[in-house]
């Protein structure tokens, strides 16, 4: 009976954390469990969450991204450029999709590079994705020459400020990623191969899986995802920017990591995904209505990142 | 002084859902060597990992050399003279032997307040224990150039220079050769000489007879016996280990053979294998002997698509076909059961139904979505997983959890659902306790004769004599005999596998 208590508790730790947060903060501080705090809460955090949903998927494949905040840039100014009011144009006024697409298609060609190359050239992946990483953001600085693209059209901006009842355009673009990413990896093909790599590339290999082709696939669509947000930042700010994306791939790393999605691979699921990335959110936005200073806010995240994955461990000990 | 080094008496130990360890009781004297046999989850690990501190008993004792033993972490166990060579060695590769050794303790050299590593003393000291055992080895050595067999040795010489009284041995010849394990042989008896007491674990019955003073025998977790071996046949041990009596290791059927399914004509791959050359029939079975190194696994891997092909053709049902990967070779009809099982097979922290259908994803696939068809992906992971007999306590368990044979089991399962013509079995009975290996013969013949065409890759001769229709021998990369069943002796083939 103890021990049934024990395992309910184990398994579903992550949202009782989450949900325990959420009453803390709603009884330390006035203004949290509010629905306009609510929603900038996902305001601000569903860019964010639309780049760990790919990261996951990656690490999950047994590899991790870190291009993610850097193609967020090169997106946001891509997309900017091509979405400027045409007194300040380069472009005239294509529409609107031509601005989302050739976004879009900055994350597939990235993505593209960083599976290839993890795939074929067998570099590992934190250096593949560091190299995309700097490489992006510096195409990002040279398209701009450093300054922001801003003055950008309305019909552009709606696509990250418009409003769904009370619920922002942009929690709806996350929560449908979710959903995607969700059947991506329980429903289909494509997604339990990807477990199946991330568990054991070479019994993959064996069982006839194109672990190459999938890899590519994989970090096509996390830069994708990443490209996708920085659009959206570029919507919802009025403005492009080569600044943009800063250090959102480790935002991203940590949310899914205390989302227990494993670094050793093949493990996670995308329901932690969500409650990593709630759970950050919740305690970002908690702590700043707290008052704590922002000094003190990187040090507890800091600290949840790391207690997470220790906690977690601990879990599958057997003694 | 207790008259045994350790006494291990009515040791219980529970994981959720498996009694895995209950009420067992193990004697052992120091001098001699005690088998402890068992099917695959008879719980014989768990107990090894009860002694060696990785697990805490729920109930029981433990005494070494009369004492109650704490081992409050794994590795008190080695200070205390009790040490494990685990069947899979994992040395630190990079490094020399000596510093594989001495790791953690290495001798010290002071420099007033600084200490530094006394290479020269490490060295000496290892020489010594090397030329006490009569190992042919060079302290410098890097530990990832030896073969698995001079591993076990480094591996023994750190226990004996831990001063171990119990040393625990798990399947310590699965990957040697009969001269390698003459040789471990002569190292354990010279061991038992001097007083030490050793756990011998192994499937291989006749080993058991060769070295083993002693035998206890484990069957579902619980104690079934101690017997002297002496007095013991190999009847009255397999029947303590299955509790029923076994018929035949080696059910093969005679079944009338078919039409020539494949055909591999002057089959080479670099470095591995040259100019091979056989005829497979529908409902055969063709064993492929050797020793290592033969190139066995590489030609099963070529075939397979894992290999390049330097020079030769492969034709299935008459007509020239290419496999550049694991892909194309199931889209011919193969099917593929490596001998690495860890490595190559299972997908451990995968589920035992992911790990059934992952060969067989795409036919689960549904239109118009594309989605999986979890339905039938339930029906075929039930249905083929019993007709095997898998022990599991859910499908939902992770595969890591099983035993050996049932891990097997499972990927035997995963390769039927490819409904394969051509089956390639590497080894497929490695570490498996007797009462599966009955079972996974059984399977064998049986898809034999359903018309399945088998190639069987053993370094069991009984087996391979046993199973095989023909016999494929090999010898350093080069076929030397296709030999008939009827032909076919343990001698002749041991004369072409060393080609002498």
């Amino acid at each position: 009976m103890k021990n049934r208590l024990v395992q309910i508790l184990n398994k579903y730790s992550l949202y009782l954390v989450l949900v325990l947060l959420v009453l803390f903060f709603s009884i330390a501080t006035e203004g949290f469990f509010t629905v306009p705090n609510a929603m900038s809460m996902l305001t601000s955090w569903s860019i964010k969450g639309l780049i760990a949903l790919g990261v996951g998927m990656v690490i999950i494949s047994r590899g991790i991204d870190l291009s993610s905040g850097s193609v967020v840039a090169l997106a946001s100014v891509v997309a900017a450029s091509f979405a400027q009011n045409p007194e300040v144009s380069k472009f005239g006024m294509p529409p609107v999709f031509v601005a989302v697409v050739l976004a879009s298609l900055v994350g597939v060609v990235i993505g593209a590079c960083n599976g290839a190359f993890v795939a074929y050239t067998k570099i590992p992946p934190f250096i593949a994705t560091l190299g995309a990483m700097t490489v992006a953001r510096g195409l990002a600085l040279m398209y701009t020459k450093g300054f922001p693209v801003s003055q950008l059209r309305e019909d552009f901006m709606i696509l990250g400020r418009a409003m769904v009842g009370p619920v922002p355009l942009l929690a709806i673009y996350f929560l449908v990623a979710a959903g995607a990413v969700w059947v991506i990896l329980n429903h289909t093909a494509f997604g339990k191969n990807i477990y199946a790599i991330g568990g054991n590339e070479n019994a993959a290999r064996v069982s006839g899986v194109s672990v190459e082709l999938n890899l590519v696939a994989v970090y096509t669509i996390a830069a994708f995802l990443a490209a996708f947000g920085g659009m959206l930042m570029a919507a919802r700010t009025a403005a492009g920017n080569a600044t943009y994306g800063n250090m959102y791939e480790l935002d991203a790393i940590a949310a899914v990591t205390v989302g227990g999605i494993s670094h050793s691979g093949g493990l996670g699921t995308v329901s932690g995904m969500v409650a990593g990335i709630m759970i950050l959110a919740v305690v970002e936005n908690g702590l700043i209505l707290l008052g704590v200073s922002p000094y003190l806010q990187q040090v507890v995240k800091g600290c949840i990142i790391v207690g997470a994955v220790i906690y977690d461990m601990s879990k599958h000990k057997r003694r | 002084m207790s008259d045994y080094t350790l006494e291990v008496e009515n040791l219980s130990k529970a994981f959720p859902g498996v009694q895995a360890l209950d009420g067992v009781s193990l004697r052992v004297r120091p001098g001699h060597v005690h088998a402890v046999m068992g099917e695959n989850g008879a719980g014989k690990s768990t107990l090894m990992k009860c002694l060696l501190g990785l697990y805490r008993p729920d109930s029981g004792r433990i005494l070494f050399k009369g004492e109650e033993l704490r081992i409050p972490h794994p590795s008190v166990a080695l200070a205390k003279g009790i040490a494990m060579i685990h069947q899979e060695l994992n040395p630190v590769a990079e490094r020399p032997v000596m510093e594989n050794i001495w790791l953690g303790r290495f001798p010290r050299r002071r420099f007033g307040p600084l200490s530094f590593v006394d290479a020269e003393a490490m060295h000496v000291r290892t020489r010594a224990i090397f030329e006490d055992l009569e190992l042919n080895l060079d302290p410098r050595e890097r530990a990832g150039n030896l073969t698995v067999a001079k591993m076990q040795m480094m591996e023994i010489a750190k226990a004996v220079s831990y001063n171990s009284e119990l040393l625990i041995m798990d399947e310590p010849t699965s990957s040697l050769t009969e001269t390698e394990i003459a040789q471990l042989f002569k190292i354990i008896r010279r061991l038992r000489s001097q007083g030490v007491a050793i756990i011998y674990i192994s499937h291989k019955m006749e080993e058991i007879f060769r070295i083993c003073d002693e035998v206890t025998v484990l069957r579902d977790g619980k104690f079934v016996g101690e017997r002297d071996v002496a007095s013991l046949t190999i009847e009255e041990l397999i029947r303590m280990m299955v509790g029923r009596e076994l018929t035949s290791l080696f059910p093969k059927q005679d079944v009338p053979l078919g039409d020539v399914r494949l055909r591999v004509e002057g089959l080479s791959s670099p470095g591995a294998f040259e100019n091979v050359t056989f005829d497979l029939r529908r409902g055969e079975i063709l064993g492929f002997a050797g020793l290592v190194g033969a190139g066995r696994t590489e030609l099963m891997e070529t075939l397979f698509g894992l290999r390049p092909i330097s020079s030769g053709r492969v034709l299935i049902d008459g007509g020239e076909i290419r496999i550049r990967s694991p892909r194309d070779a199931k889209r011919a009809g193969l099917a593929f059961l490596t001998e690495d099982r860890r490595s190559t097979g299972i997908i451990g922290v995968g589920s035992v139904t992911d790990n059934t259908i992952i060969a067989n994803l795409l036919s689960y696939v549904k239109k118009p979505l594309r989605l999986l068809d979890f339905a039938r992906i339930r029906t075929d992971t039930r249905e083929y997983n019993e007709r095997l007999r898998t022990r599991t306590p859910s499908y939902e368990t992770r595969i890591q959890n099983l035993s050996g044979g049932n891990q097997q089991k499972v990927l035997v399962a995963r390769w039927l659902l490819t409904r394969p013509d051509i089956l390639i079995l590497d080894e497929p009975t490695r570490g498996i306790d007797v009462g599966a290996k009955a079972e996974i013969h059984a399977i064998i013949s049986e898809l034999a004769a359903e018309g399945n065409s088998i190639l069987l890759v053993s370094s069991e001769l009984p087996e391979i004599l046993g199973m095989s229709d023909r016999i494929v021998v090999m010898h350093e990369g080069r076929q030397t005999a296709i030999l008939e069943r009827k032909d076919a002796s343990q001698e002749l083939v041991m004369k072409y596998a060393t080609a002498v």
